[in-house]
């Protein structure tokens, strides 16, 4: 055992700006020699508009491989720039989206070139937008619980109940908005039970987490082959939200039928990142929620119930994530699978960390999670040569050096996870 | 509590170890300095320390005082493991009494007779776990069919006494891998890490078995022990990347193996639909079979499935026990574990111990990947990881993250899972019910555990379940 000891070495931290430039110029140079050197000739084609849309808009052709050569370039400088200059926080930023940004389109270009058929933008965004719901949803209950101190690592439980009660009910009552309801509720009993056993019982919450996930899933899976199977008509066929284009806004050409014409569960999302943002940041409640998860103590000296205020958080992210785990099955399939959270639960909550838990930057995360989801699903439709497998590993990877590279940095709040005993 | 421990007579002399014995803290280990403190404090306040708090109070023998209070918190701490299990089985047979439609028949007729109702909900209950005791302990049927047997010599001949053993071979069959997955969580638990990516390292460590095991060719004993080790190597990787990651950037391992997992997985389904890991001109996701030579053997008959793969996990818990408790690297851990601000006042690496520990931690979970593939499935499928990554984090939370205690609650979880495929044939109630026995009895024994230590021993529990998890995001 000393031998492997001494192999390694003493620890030593990494140049964050460096590894940044680093990934930049890999990122660059996949532009470069695989999209752009391996792309057929010809031009790649993207629809702009839906079948059926009140504005047609043209089709835009562009031609694939110097649009990567020259996508690949731009990010190699970028990375040069980077590694040479010390920049702003704004402009770091800006340069990392620019990056990411490149190196998209470069893979869309490489994908669509010399195909016949065009790649539908406005579809892919739309999905894209779609499939992010519960992953927003879901990181939005890890926001709110968070925020006041409690570490929700059962998000993926949550979602799991949220579908199957909406699922059961909506199929066994023939209520839709009945099904949303107790789907929300559904996320809100586990959340409870993180609740009680977090707060009350002070149970390390990485673990109650875990266990709660194992919990909803065991007894879903049970659920559904004792008894949703059998009664699979009765118990398991729900209908679903149908779309809702909203006058006038989903009429907008390519915004419109984007971010405007999806179930109601595109909209209460919508609702839900608003007032979670607002609400934590510009109102006495978000200040208190704070205030408790930062420093439980000196709310207490003031008169802030700090238990009370996590109960009261907790619960409404179970209520959220509960939402999102409706839309699984009343907002998109319809009909409840074994295990279909499939853990989006727990890439909801890498999308919190990711954001720093802050309500607008998990909202970015999770559209960049959903994104990959929908591109792949898109690719593989287009029939491209990329492994779907390595597409889909994408934002884990991205999530891991994003992490890494600036983990010092995601300072979750000081009093997450840490049980409050009033001296 | 108020009776015999507090009067129990005090034996002067040298003090022999607590029942918990390789894991009881000897004198000097970082978790004395808390002891004194918290038993003045409890003799204080609440009723029920007060008889083992004042006993320390009175003779002013520390040790000896805090010898009884392990005791009394190991006898509890087994009692509330006993417990938990009892109510998850209790709530677990009710679930399965009223989902049964027959039951369900019968309770809406209960006022007309109430007896019948009672009746066929104990026999719903009852015939479910019967058979799962028979599938995972031993069936009647299969010693009655010994003794119909005309000698013991035919009976052994014909496999009708191995049918016997049956079922305790599938219930270690099934608790091989979750013995080693759940070694990889406890290791990690103990040093104050959580391990949530035991799939990727499994992943990692049956990649590399499965590619040694077909695509080398080397002699019968020698090519099964080379796919072991390469099993460790794989997960090993796998591990020394969240270590390193850890230490040298600050990454938190929760995220990274989350993350792992996905990308492992992923990684794995790719390597097996090329030639690299994938069988040749087959669409399946899915390697080719390991080679003979490869296969780890059977050590009870060929009928039965048990194979050496277990006296491998069985050995690793041994290793993982004596480098815990007896080897300096072992103390480092759980020091950094325990406090990583005292650990580095006094000399030690923390960001090293991080590194070696999952290096370690992702070889277990590596060689439960070589386990499977070289022991029952022989073959990698791109679903072979299953949810022996999660599992290990129960096996680990129920066994307290002690390797003893992580071997039998694997052993319990085989147990259930052997009992489970037999309940489902017999009975058509769904194996899924395990799962949720499963998290009922770790979310049982998680609640009382933490209440106890909150009013009665907080901290005084050293290395005891309160100690050995981790705190929140800051680790």
């Amino acid at each position: 055992m000393t031998a492997v000891a001494s192999v390694i070495r003493a620890p030593r931290t990494v140049n964050r700006r460096l590894l940044t430039a680093a990934a930049f110029a890999v990122l660059g140079l996949v532009d470069v020699f695989v999209f752009g050197h391996l792309a057929h000739a010809g031009d790649a084609t993207f629809g702009l508009s839906l079948p059926g849309a009140a504005v047609t808009v043209p089709s835009l052709h562009v031609p694939a491989a110097p649009v990567a050569y020259a996508l690949g370039a731009a990010s190699i400088v970028l990375a040069i720039g980077r590694a040479a200059v010390e920049l702003g926080q704004r402009v770091r930023r800006v340069t990392i989206a620019a990056v990411l940004l490149f190196f998209v389109v470069a893979l869309l270009c490489w994908a669509d070139a010399g195909n016949a058929i065009p790649l539908n933008l406005v579809n892919l965004l739309a999905v894209a937008l779609s499939s992010s719901i519960p992953i927003i949803l879901g990181a939005m209950a890890g926001c709110l619980c968070e925020r006041s101190g409690v570490i929700n690592i059962a998000i993926e439980g949550q979602l799991l109940f949220g579908a199957f009660g909406a699922a059961v009910v909506a199929s066994a009552f023939g209520g839709l908005w009945l099904g949303l309801v107790t789907g929300s509720l559904a996320g809100g009993l586990i959340a409870v039970l993180l609740a009680v056993f977090a707060i009350r019982y002070m149970v390390d919450q990485i673990i109650l987490g875990v266990v709660l996930n194992v919990f909803a899933l065991g007894l879903t899976d049970f659920l559904f082959d004792r008894v949703l199977t059998p009664y699979q008509n009765r118990l398991n066929s729900p209908a679903t939200f149908a779309s809702v284009k909203i006058p006038g806004l989903g009429d907008i050409p390519i915004i419109g039928p984007i971010f405007f014409d999806s179930t109601i569960f595109l909209y209460i999302t919508y609702a839900v990142v608003i007032l979670v943002q607002v609400g934590l940041f510009r109102t006495r409640w978000g200040l208190r929620v704070r205030a408790v998860g930062e420093h439980p103590t000196a709310a207490d000296t003031v008169g802030i119930r700090v238990l009370g205020i996590r109960y009261r958080q907790v619960i409404l992210g179970g209520l959220v994530a509960g939402i999102g785990g409706a839309y699984l099955t009343i907002g998109s399939v319809g009909s409840f699978g074994e295990d279909m959270s499939s853990g989006l639960g727990y890439i909801a909550l890498a999308a919190l960390i990711f954001g720093r838990w802050d309500p607008l930057g998990a909202l970015g995360a999770a559209l960049i999670f959903g994104f990959a989801t929908s591109l792949e699903q898109i690719l593989s439709t287009l029939g491209t040569a990329l492994p779907s497998n390595i597409l889909l590993m994408a934002p884990y990877v991205v999530t891991i050096v994003a992490v890494a590279s600036r983990g010092g940095k995601i300072r979750p709040p000081k009093a997450d996870g840490k049980p409050y005993v009033k001296a | 509590m108020s009776g015999p421990p507090g009067e129990g007579p005090v034996t002067p002399g040298p003090v022999t170890p607590g029942p918990d014995g390789p894991q009881s803290p000897g004198p000097g280990t970082p978790q004395d300095a808390g002891t004194p403190a918290i038993a003045t404090s409890a003799s204080g306040d609440a009723p029920p320390p007060a008889s083992g708090g004042e006993e320390t109070a009175q003779d002013g023998r520390q040790p000896f005082g805090r010898i009884i209070l392990e005791s009394i918190v190991e006898g509890n701490s087994a009692m509330v493991t006993t417990l938990a299990i009892v109510a998850a089985i209790v709530v677990g047979g009710l679930l399965i009494a009223f989902t049964d439609p027959v039951v369900l028949t019968a309770w809406s007729n209960f006022s007309a007779n109430p007896g019948n109702a009672f009746a066929q909900a104990w026999d719903s209950a009852a015939g479910s776990y019967s058979a799962m005791f028979e599938g995972a302990i031993f069936n009647p049927h299969t010693i009655a069919a010994v003794f119909q047997q005309a000698s013991l010599a035919s009976a052994l001949h014909d496999g009708y006494v191995s049918a016997v053993f049956n079922p305790l071979s599938e219930t270690a069959v099934n608790a091989t891998p979750l013995i080693l997955a759940g070694l990889a969580v406890a290791l990690a638990f103990r040093a104050g890490l959580f391990n949530i990516g035991a799939t990727s390292q499994w992943i990692g460590g049956a990649m590399l078995a499965t590619w040694l095991g077909f695509g080398v060719s080397l002699p019968p004993f020698i090519h099964c022990v080379v796919c072991v080790i390469g099993g460790f190597v794989g997960g090993a990787v796998i591990g020394w990347v969240v270590g390193v990651l850890k230490a040298r950037t600050g990454a938190h391992e929760v995220i990274v193996t989350i993350m792992l997992n996905y990308v492992m997985e992923y990684l794995l389904s790719y390597l097996l639909g090329t030639s690299a890991l994938g069988k040749p001109g087959s669409n399946d996701l899915i390697s080719p079979n390991i080679a003979g030579s490869a296969v780890l053997p059977h050590i009870a008959g060929p009928s039965l499935r048990i194979n050496a793969g277990f006296l491998v996990a069985l050995a690793a818990a041994v290793g993982v026990w004596w480098l815990l408790s007896r080897s300096t690297l072992g103390f480092e851990f759980r020091t950094v574990g325990a406090n990583p601000s005292a650990a580095r006042a006094a000399g030690m690496s923390v960001e090293r111990t991080w590194i070696l520990v999952f290096l370690i931690a992702g070889g277990l979970a590596g060689l439960s990947g070589a386990a499977v593939v070289q022991g029952t499935d022989h073959f990698l499928t791109f679903q072979s990881y299953g949810t022996y990554g999660i599992d290990a984090i129960t096996v680990a939370l129920l066994g307290r993250a002690r390797p003893l205690g992580t071997v039998l609650a694997a052993l319990l979880y085989g147990g259930l899972y052997a009992g489970g495929v037999q309940m489902q044939a017999v009975t058509q109630t769904p194996a899924s019910m395990t799962e949720v026995i499963q998290a009922l009895i770790v979310l049982f024994v998680a609640a009382p555990a933490f209440v106890r230590a909150l009013f009665r021993l907080r901290g005084a529990k050293a290395g005891g379940e309160g100690q050995t998890l981790a705190k929140g995001w800051s680790g």
